[in-house]
């Protein structure tokens, strides 16, 4: 029976089980937080536009670069792409929904409460987490502010969250496709997601684990990480890293996925390589379990560990390597327009090229030396997550909403978000490789006077950049209200894909009886 | 419904795959690791109680051993090597003391961890004798000289000819009533 959703609003959105309702929770809810995420940026950019102390006290500023990372890491990007995971999905494969719809309210609904729980600290007596997103033992054990447990508990209940979200894929993915979609017919969405979500299985307890290690080695008197009782801090290191270096994949495959539906369809062709993007996925979702250590080439390990930490680290640029050739060969000789959600993708794989190869500069042990714990590797991440994560995300928006919402975003708008962002994007991140080139170490809430005029650059790049996402929420809250329906059915006349073939917008329930895929 | 079942299956493999995940994080990882560093001599951590054996000494070579003291976080103790650096012959054995003084108005017990740089040079310096194999307790107020008992291994890597023993010493007087510290 064909129904649409609760009409009352406390039961249509607290209790939800319908996949399309999740999604956009997900989106609303990681956007609230990149915008939080987003606001920890400004004032660290504020507080570093000049040398010496200006706004805020360092302990608040460690704080600040703390909060940034994991707000952004755990609560903007991760949830934006099971958002998407979400809605897109069950559409892309001929589900009517995804496989077990009660979990997925439930890993939705965990969040709020975990970032209300991680947030709350900073109004704490004692203040919030103050020692990285990384959160190094000892800082986050013996000199940590009480408040740790707070930490500690909220990612115990963001991981369970992800697991649980990831779970829910896998079962969808593995089970729910409609007749004939093999699994190499399935939108490369659909198959870097369900590689992140076998990752996330895999490495989210880890985290779990280094974070319990921390609440027993603080509450119950164990040492793990305490060399005073026989532990070794650098075990922390590893521990975490064997979560962190899959973690980035996890953030990044799905981007991947996103561009990879994006790009074919501006093109006007189809895919370059289905089947080697597929493999290059799982090779580098293999790969991510087997490199960790070329985060601590500074914490001294033997001569052979770090050469083959650099050699292994060094191997992901194949498969990556075959990525970005497949895109841009989907776009040699395309009929190429350049759509708002285009001009990202071309952005992210730029700009996701540019960050990868800083990225094998950072894994040439000897020249790590020089770079580790500087701006050079702040520029780095940021390119790739940045430009990477947050670009595609953006494009996912501008190229999926209109057939959600079945209504057009405004192109100049969007178009003048993209050059905004673009452009303060590189103005932000490019004088950061300088700074980190010269020496200037990450997370310190002051500078050297030599250092004075490309944080001042860097910093009015963050505030612009910062414009351009209200610029984004502007129009984005513009098409759901105000914008001009959609024309055609289709939205897009390169698309490609079951999720197209639905009505504009798509009902409340869709593929309640499975299409057929030729 | 065969779906059902089939999501049913996936939950409890996922689940199982993520409990296995995090026991593999807390109790296979540490003891792995140590094992590691102790396979490979890496980490800078120091054997135990070396059983001598008589080792011809080489005259031709001489070994800078230098000496260096941390104390950690809170450790109230005045605490140095009476020697900063000797240098010594591969194969003899030889004896330092370090100073340690509880300088404040309680009792306490204060543990020292060595370390040895460069790491490769870890596996060659054996303690036939250390005040780091237990804890030291100190009263009020009191001293003592803590000694070392050590010979470098002849069969030091050639590239080595500066050797550094560090001690970090802890303060474990809360814990000493609830667990037993045994230093490997």
């Amino acid at each position: 029976m064909a129904h649409g959703p609760s009409e009352n609003f406390f039961t249509r959105w607290f209790f939800s089980t319908n996949h399309k309702d999740i999604g956009t929770l997900y989106l609303w809810f990681s956007f609230a937080m990149f915008l939080l995420g987003g606001a920890f940026a400004m004032i660290i950019r504020a507080e570093l536009f000049q040398p010496g102390m200006q706004l805020i006290k360092p302990e608040f500023f460690n704080q600040m670069t703390t909060m940034h990372g994991l707000v952004m890491v755990f609560g903007a990007i991760m949830p934006a792409f099971v958002g998407l995971a979400n809605w897109l999905i069950p559409m892309m494969i001929g589900a009517p929904d995804m496989a077990l719809p009660r979990m997925n309210n439930l890993s939705f609904w965990i969040l709020p409460f975990a970032f209300a729980i991680l947030v709350s600290t900073l109004f704490m007596e004692g203040g919030g987490p103050n020692f990285g997103w990384t959160f190094y033992a000892p800082l986050s054990t013996t000199y940590a502010p009480d408040t740790v447990n707070y930490f500690i508990f909220g990612v115990h209940l963001m991981g369970a969250s992800s697991i649980m979200g990831s779970i829910n894929i896998i079962a969808t993915v593995m089970n729910m496709r409609a007749p004939g979609m093999t699994y190499m017919k399935m939108p490369l969405f659909v198959w870097t997601w369900l590689i992140t979500a076998f990752l996330l299985v895999a490495v989210m307890p880890v985290l779990a684990g280094a974070v319990t290690m921390m609440l027993m080695d603080i509450n119950f008197g164990t040492s793990f990480f305490d060399a005073a009782g026989g532990g070794d801090p650098v075990l922390f290191q590893h521990v975490f890293w064997f979560f962190g270096h899959p973690e980035v994949y996890i953030i990044i495959l799905p981007a991947f996925g996103v561009v990879s539906q994006i790009i074919p369809t501006f093109s006007r062709k189809p895919l370059f390589g289905y089947s080697s993007m597929v493999y290059a996925t799982a090779a580098i979702a293999f790969l991510s379990f087997i490199v960790w250590a070329h985060h601590m080439f500074t914490v001294g390990m033997p001569i052979a560990g770090e050469l083959y930490f650099m050699y292994a680290t060094m191997l992901i640029a194949v498969p990556t390597g075959v990525k970005v050739f497949n895109w841009i060969t989907t776009m040699y000789k395309g009929s190429i327009t350049y759509e708002t959600p285009m001009l990202f993708c071309i952005a992210f794989v730029i700009l996701f090229t540019f960050g990868g190869f800083t990225g094998m500069m950072l894994s040439i042990a000897a020249a790590d030396t020089q770079y580790h714990d500087t701006y050079f590797v702040v520029a780095h991440f940021h390119y790739v997550m940045v430009a990477g994560a947050v670009f595609s995300g953006t494009a996912a928006i501008y190229y999926w909403l209109p057939k959600w919402c079945g209504r057009m975003y405004d192109e100049t708008m969007g178009k003048v978000q993209f050059w905004l962002a673009f452009i303060a994007f590189n103005i932000t991140f490019m004088p950061q490789h300088f700074l980190g080139l010269a020496g200037m170490p990450r997370r310190y809430s002051d500078y050297g006077l030599q250092f004075a005029d490309w944080n001042m650059v860097s910093s009015i790049g963050a505030f612009m950049y910062g414009g351009a996402q209200l610029l984004f929420l502007f129009n984005v809250i513009r098409t759901i209200g105000w914008g001009k329906p959609v024309e055609d059915p289709k939205v897009w006349e390169g698309a490609d894909g079951l999720e197209w073939t639905l009505p504009t917008p798509p009902p409340f329930h869709t593929f309640s009886t499975p299409p057929v895929v030729k | 419904m065969e779906t059902r079942s089939a999501n049913k299956s996936v939950v409890i493999k996922s689940t199982i795959g993520a409990i296995i995940m995090f026991m593999f994080a807390i109790f296979v990882l540490p003891p792995l690791y140590d094992l590691f560093c102790e396979a490979l001599g890496i980490g800078g951590k120091t054997g135990g109680p070396y059983q001598a054996e008589v080792l011809t000494i080489d005259d031709t070579r001489q070994v800078e051993v230098q000496f260096v003291v941390t104390n950690n976080a809170t450790m109230p103790w005045e605490f140095y090597p009476v020697k900063d650096k000797v240098f010594v012959h591969p194969g003899e054995s030889n004896e330092i003391t370090f100073f340690a003084k509880n300088l404040t108005g309680n009792d306490m017990v204060g543990q020292a961890i060595p370390n040895i740089l460069p790491n490769n040079a870890a596996d060659f310096f054996h303690k036939t004798e250390c005040f780091c194999f237990n804890s030291q307790p100190l009263d009020a107020g009191d001293d003592a000289e803590l000694m070392v008992q050590f010979i470098i291994d002849p069969e030091l890597p050639r590239s080595v000819n500066t050797v550094t023993l560090s001690y970090t010493i802890f303060d474990i007087t809360d814990r000493v009533a609830d667990l037993k510290i045994t230093q490997l």
